[in-house]
């Protein structure tokens, strides 16, 4: 059995899952029926002044049969009054003492306002804080939010502030919705936060009921636009972790969120530089429940590959992520079809033919027509490989002599 | 004759028995299935199923919600799509080919999922094809089953005026009176032919087709005025005022006639009052075994018991205790199981070679097993004799296994299911066209006969197979039709064009050079066809 242990700046606990500031962390029955569960740690939903929600607020995409492959919400911070959350995480602190309890905050711009609930809320016991500079949704229209996350100065001064007052570990939460996430991340850093965690949800509009031509969630004939995660955000995520995490200027950890559903998505993000991961979308749709595959799935995996903690694959990718004028244009790889797992059902052709470099013909082989292709006009694009239903049928072969590589960047610096 | 025993389970056990056994799939049920679909290009379910329905087309749009469309997608194809959904042997089909099966050993319910955009599109009040503009042709489809229906629909949608004479009292052929009623409820026919004559099909029921010289005038007064007059409107009965039976495929738009008992029209002003005929009337009597006391009470066809059952009046369909039933096809197995789901406490399959050499599919002999039917193989049946000790028959039987041991085999009913003659009396002395050595319609490509005038599909040209094989020559002989007719080339949906074509002796089983010559000629024209689209007329070619 691996170590699953983390100690995420400086925030310990006993595994790397936590659950994001969110409705699983909504109140600290819940929280401890998560902890009893096995979840290592939980981010409480947001803390600040209490606000009045609507009624409906979430969306789902559905995609076919599959229900909720993204979620959008239009759920404000907490509707609970300060002091019945900072009672409860004490309690629940004092019940699970190894168990990392994290403190979301959002209030108004003010250096007295936020300094006010830090040193109302670490005395509660919790392990640190959480600051909620990401919501793009309602908290945002009155300045907070992602109003904060996305303008870095306010990222900086807010942070600043925190610290001043703070004892705990500050862990900043970042906003997807900007055009490039490092500046946010740097000035996170420079006002003296010991990590960020990212992505909040994404602006999003989920869809429009067809028949009432009304868009989700419908509140009273209205809709407003929501905070998108689950499954479909995870590439967005992914991409804005490793940026944070190759950036040679940025050195704090990173806690990585969106659309992590199994132990799976949740090395992804750790191999990119996450440093532990939280989770929502998941354990909205399936329970807190889905934590112990979690930790099953990771031990087994750590113990196959031969690591002895967790700690020892965190940004084990990093290196891997370059940018595109490193790639080298003297790969080459060319798709071949494996006519005994093929299927024929001609996917790979049809995508080609229409989407790619119509490099599929047909051939007749023991009186079964398969599809083969013609490398002069296979460019190596992985299309086919990835609409393949039939496992080992198409693989993508390595065709260059191996010789010295050339970038982008090499060619055109006139190396 | 002894008293007439009859089903002894109550209402609620036969209506469970009988109960559809591939049951309706829920929105739920057909969303899912519908998403598991690979959406092949190129389907080989397509190319599986014998009309070329563009199977992933319509399952695509179940998927998104677009279930009009799906079914425009199917009848397109298959005119009897609702039908087929239900009684075609998928297994050696669509879902044979499905490519779910290679991969899951689970392949896509193509049927199940037809019927969901059948059933919804028959329910609805969406007429999915209407007629064309009318052309001023008119034809003439002698038998109202699925060759013909699908003719009808496809010639009316091009603007023809179709007449379609059938001789029961409802139309549908055997997809009326002829599916097992745990397949299919007689309504799902009814209501396909109810669509076809909503597209302005006539439908002149309980009326013969005769070699007789004249029509009676009576009826030639009814029935020629309303063919040559599409807008006159006749309801339900030829000189008679309208009556309740005998109407149950009438639509706001359709003109169903009907005489009250049978009459019959002759194929002579039927030649007249159209342009061109098709003839899709299917297969004749059961053959006859030809021993001993063939004729004796309590000795039935097996065509003749399952449209009993398809009366749905339970108490009237004739039934032994013990049910002794000849033959192997996948008639003889709806017999079967449905003698015992009446209710008979034993039921046995006779069949005089062996297991392997039926010719029923393995699913539907699967079937017959689970109902708890009993099989003789290997037992020819030589005599049917008085029964002993309370049976009312004894079906004697020879052992073909090399010992030609007899045996009798008690029983109170005896099913044949030993296939049908050909309708060879019909086809030579009433409507004129050759046939071959086993009693088919001789047709070329187009479905013409002999007859230039006259084409012919279904079970009558092709020997006895599916239903959907039926749709799909009634399509063929619609395009061959308009062809003959007008000169123009139609591509209905589902008509995929051979790649290897063959002519002369090898194809028509020897015959003199002049014949091989045309043959040429036809292929040349069905290559260039078939690879540019374009129809040539060669000298000589009608």
């Amino acid at each position: 059995m691996a170590d699953l242990n983390i100690n995420f700046a400086g925030i310990k606990s006993p595994n790397p899952f936590w659950l994001a500031s969110a409705p699983p962390t909504n109140m600290g029955p819940m929280i401890e029926r998560a902890f009893d569960a096995g979840w290592g740690g939980a981010v409480w939903k947001t803390l600040g002044e209490p606000i009045t929600n609507v009624s409906s607020r979430l969306a789902s995409l559905d995609q076919g049969a599959l229900r909720m492959i993204g979620l959008n919400n239009i759920e404000l911070i907490t509707d609970r009054p300060l002091e019945v959350n900072l009672k409860e995480v004490y309690e629940c602190k004092k019940k699970y003492p190894k168990h990392a309890v994290i403190v979301s905050l959002m209030v108004e711009s003010k250096r007295e306002a936020w300094q006010e609930i830090v040193k109302k809320s670490q005395d509660t016991g919790c392990d640190g804080f959480e600051l909620n500079f990401g919501c793009p949704h309602g908290m945002s229209e009155r300045g907070m939010g992602a109003a904060m996350g996305q303008v870095p100065e306010y990222t900086c001064m807010v942070t600043e502030w925190v610290k001043e007052v703070s004892n705990l570990p500050v862990i900043v939460k970042l906003t997807p919705n900007v055009t490039h996430i490092v500046p946010p991340g740097h000035a996170a850093q420079k006002g003296g936060a010991d990590a960020v965690s990212l992505i909040n949800t994404i602006n999003s509009v989920m869809g429009v009921d067809i028949d009432t031509m009304i868009p989700y969630p419908n509140v009273n004939g209205m809709a407003a636009h929501g905070g998108y995660c689950g499954t479909a955000v995870k590439p967005i995520a992914l991409n804005m972790v490793s940026e944070l995490a190759r950036d040679p200027e940025f050195n704090i950890p990173i806690s990585g969120i969106g659309g992590i559903n199994n132990w799976r998505d949740a090395v992804e993000f750790l191999l990119l530089g996450a440093g532990n991961v939280q989770v929502c979308t998941a354990v909205m749709h399936y329970g807190y429940r889905i934590v112990e595959d979690m930790i099953d799935g990771l031990n087994n995996y750590l113990d196959e590959k031969g690591f002895a903690s967790v700690n020892h694959i965190i940004g084990k990718s990093v290196e891997r992520v370059t940018d595109w004028g490193n790639l080298d244009l003297n790969y080459d790889v060319k798709a071949q079809v494996n006519n005994e797992h093929c299927i024929r059902c001609n996917l790979c052709y049809i995508a080609c033919e229409d989407g790619a470099h119509q490099s599929f013909r047909f051939h007749e082989v023991d009186g079964k027509r398969y599809p083969y292709v013609l490398d002069e006009e296979c460019v190596g694009c992985n299309l086919c490989a990835l609409v393949c239903p039939s496992p080992g049928a198409i693989t993508m072969k390595r065709v260059d002599a191996g010789g010295p590589s050339e970038s982008w960047r090499d060619r055109t610096s006139g190396k | 004759m002894a008293e007439q025993f009859c089903t002894p389970l109550n209402l609620d056990q036969i209506e469970r028995n009988f109960a559809e056994i591939n049951p309706a799939m829920s929105s739920p049920e057909a969303l899912v299935e519908a998403n598991r679909c690979l959406y092949c290009y190129d389907a080989p379910c397509m190319h599986a199923c014998p009309t070329h329905i563009d199977v992933p087309g319509f399952i695509k749009k179940i998927a998104s919600g677009n279930l009009i469309g799906s079914a425009r997608v199917i009848f397109d194809a298959n005119p009897i799509g609702a039908t087929c959904a239900r009684v075609c042997p998928v297994e050696v089909l669509c879902e044979g080919a499905c490519v779910e099966k290679t991969l899951l050993q689970k392949p896509i319910e193509i049927g199940r999922l037809q019927r969901y955009a059948t059933d919804h599109a028959l329910t609805s009040d969406k007429q999915i094809f209407t007629k064309g503009e009318s052309n001023g042709k008119s034809v003439g489809i002698v038998g109202s089953g699925p060759a013909g229906l699908s003719c009808a629909s496809y010639l009316a949608r091009l603007g023809y005026d179709v007449t379609v004479y059938e001789q029961k009292e409802k139309a549908g052929g055997l997809d009326t009176y002829g599916m097992a009623e745990y397949k299919m409820p007689q309504s799902v026919s009814l209501s396909e032919v109810e669509r076809i004559a909503a597209m302005g099909v006539k439908f002149v029921l309980n009326t013969r087709v005769g070699s007789e010289s004249h029509t009676p005038s009576e009826i030639a007064a009814e029935v020629a005025p309303a063919i040559q007059n599409p807008k006159s409107k006749i309801q339900n009965g030829i000189g008679s005022p309208p009556s309740e039976g005998g109407v149950d495929a009438v639509s706001a738009d359709g003109v169903v006639l009907s005489s009250a008992a049978g009459q019959t029209v002759s194929f002579s002003d039927l030649d007249s009052w159209h342009d061109a005929i098709f003839l899709g009337v299917g297969l004749g009597e059961t053959n006859r075994l030809g021993i001993p006391g063939e004729d004796s009470d309590g000795v039935y066809d097996a065509l003749a018991f399952i449209e009993k059952i398809k009366t749905r009046e339970w108490k009237s369909v004739p039934l032994g205790k013990t049910v002794a039933v000849i033959g192997a096809g996948n008639t003889a197995i709806d017999a079967v199981t449905q003698a015992k789901r009446l209710g008979a406490e034993k039921v046995v399959m006779v069949y005089r070679r062996t297991e392997k050499d039926a010719s029923a599919y393995a699913y539907e002999m699967e079937l017959a097993r689970k109902d708890g039917v009993e099989f003789a193989w290997q037992a020819a049946p030589v005599g049917i004799l008085a029964g002993e000790n309370g049976s009312r028959l004894s079906l004697r039987c020879e052992r073909t296994d090399g010992s030609l041991e007899l045996f009798d085999i008690p029983c109170d009913m005896i099913i044949k299911a030993v296939g049908q003659q050909k309708m060879r009396g019909f086809f030579e002395s009433v409507a004129g066209v050759s046939i071959d050595e086993k009693g088919r319609v001789v047709v070329n490509e187009n479905l013409q006969t002999s007859n230039p005038k006259i084409f012919s599909g279904g079970d009558c040209a092709n020997g006895g197979a599916e239903a959907v094989d039926a749709a799909q020559m009634g399509k063929l002989a619609a395009r061959g039709i308009h062809f003959s007719l007008s000169g123009e080339n139609v591509a209905f949906a589902g008509i995929i064009y051979p790649k290897i074509f063959s002519g002369g002796d090898c194809a028509n089983g020897g015959a003199e050079a002049v014949d091989a010559a045309q043959m040429g000629k036809l292929a040349a024209r069905g290559i260039h066809f078939s690879l540019s689209g374009e129809n040539v007329a060669f000298a000589g070619i009608i």
